[in-house]
């Protein structure tokens, strides 16, 4: 599963942990994230992740 | 207690007790050339509540000025908005002679406070849209993350419409006055832009869904007050309006041109450049790097539509202060710009790829030919920086035709 960064902030979406604090298990993948996910960093959406 | 320095009500019930620093000219590398202000409020509520603090070395002069308002062991609250430690630096040591019921900070604030000052200082975390009582006036928190740090909040006060707006809004000017309507707007339009350009400009897209929120909330603001610089009282919108406009990037009808010189052939190219922009009626702004320090080509990036970089070509490679720069420059993500390079080299050439890898990594249209140049340019070789001057600004005004 790849990881993705945020574009604004530089904050890494990596599946095999997940954002366990705001209640996404580890090994959730980048794509299987809600719609409704914000970077957990700085509060952008998917869209502005890319690929690490 | 020394009471030396004099608090300045800035409105009913709400003092500034923050410091001077006259003679700041260096914030981390950002040229401050008017020194700066570490603004921290007072707010004479049921509970007493401090708004941030200062740099370390300035505490005794906001102590005094707390001083000359109320004896500081009657603070009963303290919020700190922006760990970043000219607006923190103070914190431990104001915790420990104050003695507050309460310290809030974002939930992130508390964290980084812990990572700051390896002691815990037991903050209450407040979340976005919290409010928090102060007996008889109430004070709401907003989250701003990533303005510009991750745990950076802002705060209402309702009953008096003033937003501490900690490091969003501010500039760094030392003055006596404290107030926006006492200093000439060019100044502070120059240092708020020069302060957007070099601290906020990277986080943009956060700056306009901020203010799409702020919009739809629908708050009044009698008084903007940030922690450097005046506090906007006439018209407070002024400074949101000018963030709107900045948050943007729209490309405007100036190139930015960036370079250093070894042997002053760069300087000479750089010159026929800007003849070329001017003579196609786009304003050029030449910044020779050796004197010009990196921050003042961050506030030009601001408000432009090209950048043309230079260099010359030194041990295989750009010149050292052109990479400086550049690196500075990229992290700051200006956008919608077009550009162009052009280099020199006595036996290799390399710069001139060097710097074209850079300006594709900065998301800069590249529009014109390159232009590099063996030693010493002669007249044919300044008619082609010229020509790359031209086209450059051709090819700005036909996008600022489209936009």
């Amino acid at each position: 599963m790849k990881k993705y960064i945020c574009n604004l902030c530089g904050y890494v979406y990596d599946p095999e942990e997940g954002d366990p604090d705001n209640g996404i298990e580890p090994g959730t993948s980048f794509e299987d994230l809600p719609d409704d996910w914000v970077c957990p960093l700085c509060g952008v959406g998917k869209e502005e992740f890319t690929p690490a | 207690m020394p009471t030396a320095f004099k608090a300045i009500q800035i409105c009913e019930d709400v003092y500034w007790v923050g410091a001077i620093d006259w003679t700041l000219r260096d914030f981390h590398g950002y040229s401050t050339s008017r020194g700066s202000t570490y603004n921290a409020f007072l707010i004479m509520a049921d509970k007493v509540t401090l708004i941030d603090t200062v740099k370390a070395p300035f505490k005794h002069e906001m102590m005094s000025r707390i001083a000359s308002v109320i004896d500081p062991s009657k603070i009963d609250y303290i919020v700190s908005h922006h760990t970043e430690m000219d607006h923190s630096g103070s914190l431990p040591e104001v915790v420990d002679e104050v003695k507050p019921e309460k310290l809030f900070a974002s939930r992130a604030g508390a964290v980084a406070m812990k990572q700051h000052f390896h002691r815990d200082l037991e903050p209450v975390a407040v979340a976005d849209g919290e409010d928090i009582a102060l007996g008889q006036m109430k004070l709401t928190f907003f989250d701003t993350k990533m303005l510009h740090w991750p745990e950076s909040i802002v705060s209402y006060l309702h009953e008096r419409k003033v937003l501490f707006s900690q490091d969003i809004f501010g500039l760094h000017l030392a003055s006596s006055e404290r107030f926006d309507d006492e200093l000439p707007e060019d100044i502070l339009y120059f240092e708020a832009a020069k302060y957007y350009a070099n601290i906020v400009m990277p986080y943009s897209p956060l700056v306009k869904k901020l203010l799409k929120k702020v919009e739809g909330l629908g708050v009044e603001f009698d008084m903007i007050a940030p922690d450097h610089g005046p506090i906007w009282r006439t018209n407070p919108t002024r400074i949101i309006k000018w963030y709107h406009k900045w948050a943007e990037m729209k490309p405007e009808n100036k190139a930015v041109i960036i370079y250093d010189t070894m042997w002053k052939s760069c300087r000479k190219m750089a010159a026929s450049i800007a003849d070329g922009l001017a003579q196609e009626g786009v304003s050029a702004k030449v910044l020779e790097i050796g004197s010009t320090n990196r921050s003042e080509v961050a506030t030009e990036l601001l408000e432009c539509g090209a950048i043309i970089v230079g260099s010359p070509t030194i041990n295989n490679n750009i010149f050292p202060s052109v990479a400086d720069v550049l690196t500075y420059a990229k992290g700051l993500k200006p956008r919608n710009l077009v550009g162009a390079v052009f280099a020199t080299y006595g036996w290799s050439g390399e710069a001139v790829n060097h710097l074209e890898a850079v300006l594709e990594e900065m998301k800069v249209e590249k529009v014109a030919e390159s232009v590099n140049i063996q030693y010493v340019p002669d007249d044919a070789a300044l008619e082609k920086c010229r020509e790359l001057g031209l086209c450059v600004a051709r090819s700005l005004k036909e996008k600022l035709q489209v936009e």
